[in-house]
């Protein structure tokens, strides 16, 4: 339920400002507005001359399914950085897929900013419409601006699915389309399904702390929105033949507060190393001391490898948080993975656990990373890891 | 053990025990490696009011006492005796001004050093006065409306790093010990410099320095007390601030006796953690006991001077002597209990048993403590034969 | 100005396991703490009262017990406490709670709100940005750093994935802010005598004048179908012996393999 301007007959005659109990409706650009002070008192309905205040039902107020369902397609908000497609928006193209072809609708992206390549490029990987934004005011991220019109479409086009990546970007201006639209939003997501039976996008991500998991239904409103983390979809098949309709949209008469003056890469090495390395040796609460970390640097030297590290870890300050592997650190997935005295709470699983090969080691032979590991070595992390070493050392010098 | 604490003595000891926690334990033993003066959680302390404490609160401080004192710098000494060695001498640098300083005086110095925004040493020892304090020999001159100190003082606990200095020099040498005086000096007086930074057997987050006195020139406003009360102010000043030495040796032993309970556990020997095994449970069990007993003594001791009392030199010496020298031996139990690991710069008992040892010799030897003692013993028994 | 802190009061979560018999957590002698990156809002309101006057209250929704995270916050510095509790307030997901959190704020007043990046039990992050969105003012996510401070605004280092921005906002803002802001203080001892006597000021769904259709449980789009522990792989291998000879047998193994 929300009252709303029609702004096309909206006069700009005032009447309703004054006959507002909440001060929740101003002048915007010569028209009403109604801001979010708003109660849903009624009180303007009647005395708009014009009748151009209205009742809707929009995306929070769909209380019926007819309405509900009314909302068709998947949208996948393609991030861009300095022009480019964020890896993820790919990622999310290959899931969109799915989840379109489940409710036999259509696949559409959403960019802002970058060029024309760059939206083809969305079609090649799997979207069948995308609506392109290209306005000097999306050089440089800021979230009014996408907000605005990211929830313009929404409102306009009505579709029932809306996913975006977990990035910085994501995470910041997400909330608050959904809140625009009052919607229902999923942080983190890790399995995006659609339910048979009721249609609905069954969103698994961490919960408490990522020591579960949990499945949210946003069951009566539209759409369905959620964040998923880079890496944890497949991407879908790369067709330079798929065709697709791009629609180009105006950002005419959006503006931002905030304003970006500078931007500054800052890749830290050990950040660029987990995520490129083909091995990574991870230490936990387990290792008990900060010296712990030096022995996994010898074996991680001697693989050609990074050194990560759970959260318990970054927390007790034995090493900076740019190690960190989980939901709240970084993804990762190296060809082999060997966490040492790490438990294993679904929080650091969650970044780990798409690895080609886990190697846990653990003196609790009921620490919860033994159920993802491949290899499970019950013991004590001082006792093993050298004992690992000294026998690379010798199959490396034999 | 129950000690009655009240609700702001519960308080003021979660916040210590969280400051170590959390401030002290993770640098303590980088601190020491490096001997770094622990600048970082003297700004903690401060901020949390810890300086505070003893000071009365017309100057900015909490109003608290002697056993309130104590249990912070138990707290303290727990994690890191370094770190408590230059909390405690702030202190001990901070009584003369406390116990005879003019209204004045106080209303200058002490609402900075109740903040922590300005640390305190005291300075009494020199090359030729250590147990035996009435060879000092740093001399203060009177000169119209200053004095002119010139001297050498050694081995002074924060010295470079403390704003403020009392210093105890001769104003008339020819009247031996009732020729002594206390001032307030300020760092960045001119004639007033550091000599050479003491590298030393533990407690090496605390710093150790002389004092140089040449041709230094302080106004008379600076003298505390009367001129010749320069030994009546230290003797007050050591008596006060002994059983917090004695709150030192009971923080680090039981902070030993932690670490080597933590380690009993989880180390297996024969198939078992050594825990289990009588030989260890008896040491734990005698260090635990001994520590209980230094605790008792301390407490009582740090509440019997806040109860008002005049004259509390032979049982403030009683808890300095006790608590330290079983911190000595406590420590050292801790390092056997742990074995090869005790000894390993890894785990923090041998470190907790080189600071330990610097109990049994600061703020008078434990021999002289024992003197102090024993000739109290002789006053009271003279004193019971005059009454019969 | 007025600066308010959103604190949220969670169980440590690091301490928080699952029966994975009966797929319930187990709370349990599970300590609560203010959320640690709300600490850093903390830190980061005393700072910004220090360089521009004016006050920091903290707010948070929540049960009685909350109270505890206030009084922390209190410790620490804050001026003022107050609780948002309500029985029509429970089962708010992150779209009700945004919505009441700035409901309270408007009739408080504000200039500066100041959030943690994200709450460690539900790791969302989504409460910050739609607050700034109902109360319709601007918002910095993962604020890691205070370049410039004013009356009129503030210049901030905003941490993306690649490196940073600098942002500008006018004031009134909100931020969430990250670790890398700055060092939380302790709680002082005088702030911890204060905080025993403080006043927490309550504020009930009627206080705020919000609407009750849109907050608690009626008010949350999201609904938490069910919850449960992640599978274990079915091919596992484990590795016996004593550590000399798992540390053969693993080596045997990833040669086998070719891993190395």
């Amino acid at each position: 339920m929300r009252i709303v301007v029609d702004v096309e007959l909206c006069t700009g005659c005032e009447t309703c400002v004054s006959s507002c109990p909440y001060d929740a409706i101003v002048m915007k650009d010569d028209k009403a507005f109604i801001n979010e002070y708003c109660q849903l008192c009624r009180a303007c309905l009647e005395v708009c001359p014009e009748g151009a205040i209205k009742e809707t039902g929009t995306a929070a107020a769909v209380e019926d399914s007819a309405e509900r369902d009314s909302y068709r397609g998947v949208w996948v908000f393609a991030e861009q950085r300095d022009g480019r497609v964020a890896d993820v928006a790919l990622e999310l193209l290959g899931a969109g897929r799915r989840l379109a072809d489940a409710r036999g609708t259509g696949l559409s992206a959403v960019l802002f900013g970058a060029g024309g390549p760059e939206a083809e490029k969305l079609v090649h990987w799997g979207a069948d419409r995308v609506y392109h934004a290209e306005d000097p005011i999306f050089e440089r991220f800021n979230d009014e601006p996408y907000v605005e019109l990211l929830s313009r479409l929404i409102r306009e086009h009505r579709p029932e699915i809306v996913l975006t990546g977990a990035t910085p970007i994501g995470r910041s201006f997400f909330p608050r389309v959904a809140a625009r639209v009052r919607t229902g939003l999923t942080a983190d997501c890790t399995s995006l399904e659609i339910d048979p039976e009721t249609g609905n996008l069954l969103q698994v991500r961490p919960a408490f702390g990522g020591n579960i998991m949990a499945t949210i239904l946003c069951p009566a409103r539209r759409p369905q929105m959620a964040t998923v983390r880079p890496r944890v979809m497949k991407r879908g098949e790369y067709d330079e033949a798929r065709t697709g309709e791009i629609l180009k949209i105006s950002a005419e008469g959006i503006s931002s507060r905030t304003t970006v003056t500078e931007t500054v890469k800052e890749v830290s090495e050990t950040m660029v190393n987990l995520q490129e390395a083909d091995v990574i040796v991870a230490g936990g609460r387990g290792l008990g001391r900060p010296e712990g970390f030096e022995m996994l640097e010898e074996l991680a030297g001697l693989l050609g490898g990074a050194v990560g590290a759970s959260r318990a870890a970054v927390d007790e300050e034995w090493i900076p948080y740019s190690h960190q592997v989980g939901q709240t650190g970084k993804t990762v997935c190296p060809k082999i993975y060997i966490a040492c005295g790490i438990s294993g709470a679904v929080q650091h699983l969650v970044g780990m656990q798409s690895s080609d090969i886990i190697i846990a080691i653990n003196k609790n032979p009921d620490a919860p990373i033994f159920d993802v590991a491949n290899y499970a070595i019950v013991g004590d992390v001082y006792e093993v890891v050298p004992a690992i070493i000294k026998r690379l050392k010798e199959v490396k010098g034999g | 053990m129950n000690y009655f604490l009240t609700e702001e003595q519960q308080m003021l000891r979660d916040l210590t025990s969280q400051i170590a926690e959390e401030k002290i334990v993770p640098v303590r033993a980088e601190l020491d490696e490096k001997e770094e003066f622990p600048h970082e959680i003297m700004k903690v302390l401060a901020q949390s009011d810890i300086f505070g404490i003893f000071i009365p609160e017309e100057y900015g401080g909490l109003g608290m006492g002697s056993f309130e004192l104590c249990l912070a710098v138990e707290e303290l000494s727990k994690a890191c005796l370094g770190v408590s060695t230059t909390y405690a001498a702030n202190a001990l640098g901070t009584y003369p001004i406390l116990l005879f300083g003019s209204e004045e005086q106080k209303r200058k110095y002490l609402p900075d050093i109740a903040a922590g925004k300005r640390l305190v040493a005291f300075a009494l020892t020199e090359a030729n006065a250590g147990s035996d304090a009435a060879g000092v020999q740093t001399t203060a001159t009177k000169d119209g409306d200053h004095y002119i100190l010139n001297g050498t003082k050694q081995w002074i606990t924060n010295g470079g790093e403390a704003d403020i200095y009392t210093v105890i020099a001769m104003t008339d040498r020819s009247k031996g010990p009732r020729g002594a005086s206390a001032f307030i000096v300020e760092k960045g007086t001119p004639g007033f410099s550091f000599g050479k930074k003491e590298k030393k057997m533990g407690i090496r987050a605390s710093v150790t320095s002389e004092l140089i006195f040449d041709n230094c020139r302080i106004p008379r406003e600076n003298l505390l007390g009367r001129e010749g009360m320069g030994f009546i102010v230290a003797m007050k000043t050591l008596d006060q601030s002994r059983v917090g030495v004695g709150a030192q040796g009971l923080g680090v032993a039981q902070g030993a006796i932690d670490e080597a309970i933590k380690f009993a556990k989880q180390r297996v020997q024969f198939g078992k953690p050594i825990i289990s095994f009588q030989a260890i449970q008896h040491m734990l069990a005698d260090m635990a006991t001994q520590v209980e007993a230094s605790r008792a003594l301390v407490y009582a001791v740090a509440r019997h001077i806040d109860s008002g009392a005049k004259d509390f030199s032979k049982v403030s010496a009683m808890a300095k002597v006790f608590a330290t020298d079983t911190a000595m031996r406590v420590t050292t139990d801790a390092v056997q209990v742990m074995g090869g690991s005790g000894y390993m710069r890894e785990y923090p008992v041998e470190k907790m048993m080189r600071d330990a040892k610097i109990l049994q010799i600061y703020e008078g030897t434990n021999q002289i403590q024992r003197n102090v003692i024993g000739q109290a013993l002789i006053k009271e028994a003279a004193g019971r034969e005059n009454d019969s | 100005m007025k600066i308010v802190v959103c604190i949220k009061q969670v169980p440590d979560t690091a301490e928080v396991r699952i029966n994975p018999e009966t797929n319930t957590l187990i709370r349990d002698g599970v300590p609560s703490i203010i959320n640690p990156y709300d600490l850093h809002a903390i830190e980061a309101g005393l700072h910004l009262k220090e360089s521009l006057g004016g006050s920091v209250t903290v707010l948070t929704m929540g049960p009685p017990q909350a109270e505890g995270a206030l009084r922390e916050a209190v410790s620490i510095g804050a001026d003022e406490a107050v609780l948002l509790t309500d029985r029509a307030f429970a089962g708010s997901d992150t779209l009700a709670t945004a919505y009441t959190l700035s409901s309270a704020v408007r009739t408080m007043g504000f200039d500066i709100i100041l959030c943690g990046k994200q709450a460690i039990d539900g790791d969302t992050a989504q409460v910050g940005p739609e607050m700034a969105e109902f109360l319709d003012i601007p918002h910095v996510a993962y604020v890691g750093k205070f370049e410039d401070i004013s009356r009129e605004g503030l210049r901030v280092r905003r941490l993306m994935e690649d490196g940073y921005d600098i942002v500008e906002t006018p004031i009134p803002v909100l931020l969430t802010v990250v670790r890398e802001l700055n060092q939380p203080r302790l709680p002082s001892l005088k702030g911890k005598m204060r905080a025993k006597k403080a006043e927490i000021k309550k504020l009930s769904l009627a206080d705020i004048g919000a609407d009750g259709e849109r907050v608690g449980l009626a008010g949350s789009p999201t609904q938490v179908k069910n919850i449960f522990a992640p599978e274990a792989r079915k091919d596992r291998k484990t590795l016996a012996g004593t550590p000399e000879e798992q540390a053969a047998r693993l080596i045997e193994e990833l040669r086998g393999l070719k891993c190395i």
